[in-house]
This record gives C-alpha cells, sequence and structure tokens, in this order.
C-alpha cells in the first residue's frame, strides 16, 4: 500500500472510461458534482464568517474530503440511518440537508438545524436520516451501532420481515483508538449488526500523523478483522471509485445482515479546526494530494465523456455560489433563539422550569412541503 | 380481600413483563440478563417469554451496550439497560451522560432518548469501594435525565412502569439490599408517577427527608425516636429529578424542623441541594438549620462494621434529629 505522501496514490484512478468505472446515469454523477461543489463552496464562506466571527465555538472544515461524503451516501438508501464525527457539515449536504438550516445552525440562530443549539460539530437531520454530528471522538461508534440495530430490530421483531438497512457510521483515524470503537465493534460483530464503519483516513488526528498514534497504520482494517468485521480499502479521493466501492460494500451488508469496515484513504486540505497552522505536515506533502483534487477530478472525467463542457460547469458552480450566498443570508435573517430557548428541549415533558419541547424549522418546513 | 406480596426483584420484573407484552419496541439487555436469569435474578424467566432477540445478554462492554442502546432510542426504540451495579455505569459516563440527557437539546428536539438505564445502587454487603457506588451523588448534577429511586416493592413496579412509558431517559437506582423486600404490589397496571413524595409516617415534630434504601433507616430511627417522645414524619422522595419540593415544604412549614437524609457523598449531593432548596423555601419556618445525613466521605469500607458505621443508619439519623431539635 502506498504511504500518505506517495504522489501515485493521490492520483490514481480517472483515465479508464467511465462506463467501466460506474453505473451511475449522467443526472446522478452530474449530482455528485452539483454536491461536492456545494460542500467545497459552503465550506469557503463558512471560513469568512469564521473569520467574520458570525461563527463560534469550534469549526472543522471538509474541503478536500468530499468525495467521502458524496460517494459514501449516494452508495445507500435514504432510508438508512447516518451517523458521524465532528467534521459534520459535508455529511449534512451531502445527506440532503438545505444549507441554510446548516448555516443557520452555526450562526447560532433559532432556523439552524438545532435551533442554534448544537453548533458546526452537532448537526442533525431527522428528515434525512442524519443522527448527528457528534463532538466527542469515537463516542458515534455505539450510536451507529445502536441505529442498524435498532434498522435489524425494527425490520425482525417489529415488522416480522428480513433485516434490510444499513447504517453508515463515520469517524475519523484518530477515533480508532478510542475504547468506545472497539467496544461498538465487537457488539456489531457478535450481533450481526449491519452498521459499516468508514474511517475516513486523512492521515492525522489533529497535528499526530497515523503513525505516531496508531498501530497497524498500514493496516488500519486488522483492526476489524479482529472482530470478524469485513474489512475494505478504498481510495476516497475519487467519487466514482468510493460510490461504486461503497454500494458493493453496503449491498453485502445489507444482504448478510454483517457489519463492514472502511479504511477510506483521503485528506483534509486546510487544517483540523480553524485556529490550526498545519505545522506538522509540509506544504509539498498537501500539494500531491490537492493535485488530486476530488472535484477537480469528476470535472475532467465528465468532460472527457462529454457530459459536461466548461460553460455548464461554469454554470453550475454559479448556481452553488448563489445558493450558499442566499443560505447565508437567510442564516443572517433568522433570528437569534428567544431566551425561553434556553429551557426548552431539556425534557420532552414540560415541568418546573422546563417547557417541554417541539421540532425545529428543518422538520416543521420539511413536513409542509410534503 | 387478601392483598398480593412479592419481592422488590419481581415487581420490578412484572413492570418489565408487562410493558413488554404491550410495546414490542420495548426490550432488555444487559450482562447477564438472559441465560444467567439475571445477575439477581430480577429478569428470571424473561428469556423464556421474549426470546433472545427482545431479552439481550451482553458481553462485559457497559460503554458499548449503553451506546448501542442509546442509538436505538434515536431510532424510536425503548431500550432497558440493566447496569448489574450502577458502579459499573462509570466506564460508560461518556454515553449516559454525554449522548442521553443531551441528545434532544443537542438535535433542537429532533431525537428524543426514551431509555430506560437501570441496577443496584450503594453500598450491597462488604463490597468494598468500587461496587459501592452512590451514583445520584454525581449523575443527578445532570439537566436531561429523570432519576427514580425506589424504596418499597409497589413502588418498583410503579416507578419503572412510569420510566418505560416516559419519553426521556430516566436512571432507575435500584438496591441490592431490598431486593429481597415483599411488599404488597397491585397486579395489573400500576403506575407511580414522578415528582410525587410519599409521607411514608406521619409526625409533628421533624420532617425526615430521604429516598431509596436510607428511607428504611429514616423509619427504623423514627420508631426508636418515638420511645423518647419524639414525632417524626419521613418522606419517601421516590425521584429525585423531578423533585417533589412541595410536599417536603409542606411538612416542614408544619414542624418546623428538617433532617434530609441521602446515602450518597455529602459534597455536591442530592441532599445538598435538597437542604438548600428547603432553606430557601422555608427559611423563616425553620426552629434550626436543616441537618444532613450522609454516607461517611470516605471511599467505602470493606469491614462490616465499619461498612455499618459508613452508612446513613438509624443511629446517626436519631442523633441528627435530636441535634435539630435541641435534645441534648
Amino acid at each position: 500500500m502506498s504511504s500518505l505522501s506517495d504522489p501515485a496514490h493521490a492520483t490514481t484512478g480517472g483515465r479508464r472510461p467511465l462506463a467501466d468505472r460506474t453505473s451511475a446515469t449522467p443526472d446522478e454523477l452530474l449530482d455528485w458534482l452539483r454536491q461536492m461543489l456545494l460542500i467545497r463552496e459552503f465550506e469557503v464562506r463558512t471560513m469568512q464568517a469564521y473569520q467574520d466571527k458570525k461563527i463560534g465555538g469550534f469549526c472543522h472544515i471538509y474541503i478536500g474530503q468530499e468525495a467521502v461524503a458524496v460517494g459514501c451516501t449516494a452508495a445507500v438508501q435514504h432510508a438508512d440511518p447516518i451517523v458521524t464525527a465532528y467534521r459534520d457539515h459535508g455529511h449534512a449536504l451531502a445527506r440532503g440537508m438545505d444549507p441554510k438550516y446548516c448555516m443557520a445552525e452555526m450562526f447560532g440562530k433559532i432556523g439552524g438545524c438545532a435551533k442554534g443549539k448544537g453548533g458546526s460539530m452537532h448537526m442533525f437531520d431527522k428528515p434525512n436520516n442524519l443522527y448527528g454530528g457528534h463532538g466527542i471522538v469515537g463516542a458515534q461508534t455505539p450510536l451507529g451501532t445502536g441505529l442498524a440495530f435498532a434498522t435489524k430490530y425494527i425490520d425482525e421483531v417489529i415488522e416480522g420481515g428480513k433485516s434490510r438497512h444499513v447504517a453508515l457510521c463515520f469517524l475519523g483515524d484518530g477515533a480508532v483508538n478510542q475504547g468506545a470503537f472497539y467496544e461498538a465493534k465487537n457488539l456489531a460483530g457478535l450481533f450481526h449488526i449491519p452498521v459499516i464503519f468508514i474511517v475516513e483516513n486523512n492521515g492525522y488526528s489533529m497535528g499526530t500523523a497515523i503513525h505516531r498514534g496508531t498501530t497497524m497504520s498500514h493496516r488500519l482494517i486488522s483492526k476489524g478483522e479482529a472482530f470478524g468485521i469485513d474489512g475494505y480499502e478504498i481510495e476516497g479521493m475519487d467519487v466514482i471509485d468510493v460510490q461504486r466501492e461503497m454500494k458493493a460494500v453496503a449491498d453485502k451488508c445489507r444482504e448478510t445482515s454483517r457489519p463492514a469496515m472502511v479504511d477510506m484513504k483521503t485528506y483534509r486540505f486546510k487544517g483540523h479546526s480553524m485556529s490550526d497552522p498545519r505545522k506538522y505536515r509540509t506544504r509539498e506533502e498537501e500539494e500531491v494530494w490537492e493535485a488530486g483534487d476530488p472535484i477537480t477530478r469528476l470535472r475532467d472525467a465528465l468532460i472527457e465523456e462529454g457530459l459536461i463542457d466548461d460553460a455548464a460547469f461554469k454554470a453550475l458552480n454559479r448556481e452553488v455560489k448563489l445558493q450558499v450566498r442566499s443560505s447565508i443570508e437567510w442564516a443572517d435573517a433568522s433570528p437569534e433563539p428567544d431566551i425561553t430557548e434556553l429551557f426548552t428541549d431539556v425534557y420532552v415533558e414540560k415541568f418546573g422550569p422546563y417547557l417541554g419541547t417541539s421540532m425545529p424549522q428543518i422538520v416543521t418546513d420539511q413536513e409542509n412541503d410534503r | 380481600m387478601s392483598e398480593r406480596t412479592l419481592e422488590f426483584r419481581d415487581a420490578l420484573r412484572e413492570a418489565m413483563s408487562q410493558e413488554m407484552r404491550a410495546n414490542k419496541r420495548v426490550f432488555l439487555l444487559g450482562e447477564e440478563v438472559a441465560e444467567y436469569d439475571g445477575a439477581y435474578k430480577v429478569s428470571r424467566g424473561m428469556l423464556e417469554e421474549f426470546g433472545p432477540q427482545r431479552i439481550i445478554d451482553t458481553p462485559i462492554s457497559e460503554s458499548g451496550f449503553a451506546g448501542m442502546a442509546i442509538g436505538a432510542a434515536m431510532m424510536g426504540l425503548r431500550p432497558i439497560v440493566e447496569f448489574m451495579s450502577w458502579s459499573f455505569s462509570l466506564v460508560a459516563a461518556d454515553p449516559i451522560l454525554n449522548n442521553a440527557p443531551k441528545m434532544l437539546y443537542m438535535s433542537g428536539g429532533q431525537f428524543g432518548c426514551p431509555i430506560v438505564f437501570r441496577g443496584n445502587d450503594g453500598a450491597g454487603g462488604q463490597l468494598g469501594s468500587t461496587h459501592s457506588w452512590c451514583v445520584e451523588g454525581m449523575y443527578s448534577n445532570v439537566p436531561g435525565l429523570k432519576m427514580a429511586i425506589p424504596a418499597f416493592a409497589d413502588d418498583a413496579k410503579g416507578l419503572l412502569t412510569t420510566a418505560i412509558r416516559d419519553d426521556d431517559p430516566v436512571f432507575f437506582l435500584e438496591s441490592e439490599r431490598l431486593l429481597a423486600l415483599k411488599g404488597h404490589v397491585p397486579e395489573g397496571e400500576h403506575l407511580v408517577p414522578f415528582g410525587q413524595a410519599l409521607v411514608r409516617r406521619s409526625g409533628d415534630d421533624v420532617t425526615i427527608v430521604s429516598f431509596g434504601r436510607p428511607v428504611h433507616f429514616c423509619l427504623e430511627a423514627a420508631e426508636a425516636l418515638e420511645a423518647e417522645g419524639i414525632s417524626c414524619e419521613v418522606i419517601d422522595g421516590r425521584t429525585i429529578r423531578p423533585l417533589d419540593l412541595d410536599t417536603i415544604v409542606r411538612s416542614v412549614k408544619k414542624t418546623n424542623a428538617c433532617v434530609v437524609v441521602d446515602q450518597s457523598w455529602s459534597f455536591g449531593s442530592p441532599g445538598s441541594e435538597i437542604a438548600a432548596q428547603i432553606h430557601q423555601a422555608c427559611f423563616d419556618d425553620l426552629d434550626n438549620h436543616v441537618m444532613r445525613v450522609h454516607s461517611a466521605d470516605v471511599p467505602t469500607p470493606y469491614a462490616w462494621n465499619l461498612e455499618q458505621e459508613y452508612l446513613p443508619n438509624a443511629r446517626r439519623i436519631a442523633e441528627a434529629v435530636r441535634s435539630a431539635l435541641y435534645v441534648a
């Protein structure tokens, strides 16, 4: 296997005819391109808003990893639950969250997906089956196991049929050393739970290069094999490869009701968070990976096949920029949460100082649309 | 009509079984709950009735199975998680404190967590310090969870039924020392609402407030004090979150003296919180400050005599009552 700084690794694939590489329709391919462009533009504007102090707290940018969220969500069904860690804007948008709710959440506005109570690290979208956005490293892995457990329980015990869902549980390579992940893998393997642990291996847990913190880092999937969990290594910089290979993994997990672990090789082009000067890696290494930009790769492949031309690409880009700009305007215009919101959503029930609960706008809007 | 008598543990099982019959979304998981019939036989026979998909033996892996159950609850299932001992929940602190009670808030109302965590709490019998945790001291600090702590068999059934039907996460604290306690337990549906304390013994001179196992120490002390001519009113709080302050205040306004008995350590405890709330609500009614009796502020000892002295026992409660009433 190639090392992180191996140029071949960052530029693998792309020259075979599309028909050999994917069964996706032209519309689907264009939609993946649009989604990746949306995430990229959204994150660029997020960084600006953070500099402008419209966004507080911790903020983690997904630029560079777009093919992972887009390819993985495209590989499963909408009803399949997904859960992720704190670098979660990309997953939310790929899952179908309107960017205005995502931006308003970071602005701390009532129109945010969690009424401004969660922030950047905690994106939730019930209609789109996104179960967070979780801030504690690795904590989402037992939750993801539980989501898949629940789909299986509902399919088999409540509906009396066959298990027919999978759950996607994303984690960073830094999370593979958390105890919770080992317990989650043991339970998933033991109970035949169809959860797919997708390690977005961007090579660094904050500033710690993977080999400095993780044993067997050259073969991460060995950490699933120990639990009887099938492992897969997937190049995560090309959305066509990601979707195709993840679809095969997901189909198998769905059919067999078994877990899987994926070592998804990727790279974050920006720092760990907004305050990271990236002194732990070289500019040369970054340039190698930037040369394999997932958006450029898909664009070039589509141009080569004649599915899109330069003008159409520019139009798509312009459309996405307008969408993000209007999201920012919407988020700006959304009011701050009323002070009474401090005491809502603590308990479902209303008692003492607690004011009960209600669904946020992201849910009521989508119900009204139906 | 003869009253049916059940052990506390059987009352717990009856609540779980009745709810599982009524609602397929309810299931039980934990260490040894299925084939072993429960480490303390609370779930005896449930595997036979409900099968292995709903009575689930887990490995010794509290963080994993507690987190897994929380994920399942987010999807609308209603798991009952048995901790063999609440002492073992400490290794699951992140899921049970960081996820379950905060999920509704952090998701802006999108994902609740209808889950029950239950198991033995407090000193068992010479189990030593690591196995004798009174988690109400730490966990009651966290908003978003409810906490029930029954002292009698009928409440064990009634409070657990309420807990299973509750849409919020419930921390349900049992006591190994009470599991064999017998009492009248209604046969059919039996619900005890949260936030309603019960006056276990009426009296005029002093209000004694407690919850869980120490309620029995309080009743024992009240019996002894009656011989000295001191009339004690003993209140069983039954739930810590929500707390029924009204019943306590009503009693203190009558007796003008109060002792709070709490088996957790004193520093930052339910006992200190309740005492503070009573001082605030009854400042002009009190003839003395509120006295508190807690477990001794040391790790739980093994030796029998030390453990007995460590507990908020009847002798220490009686001393606090006399002190509250200025009886030398």
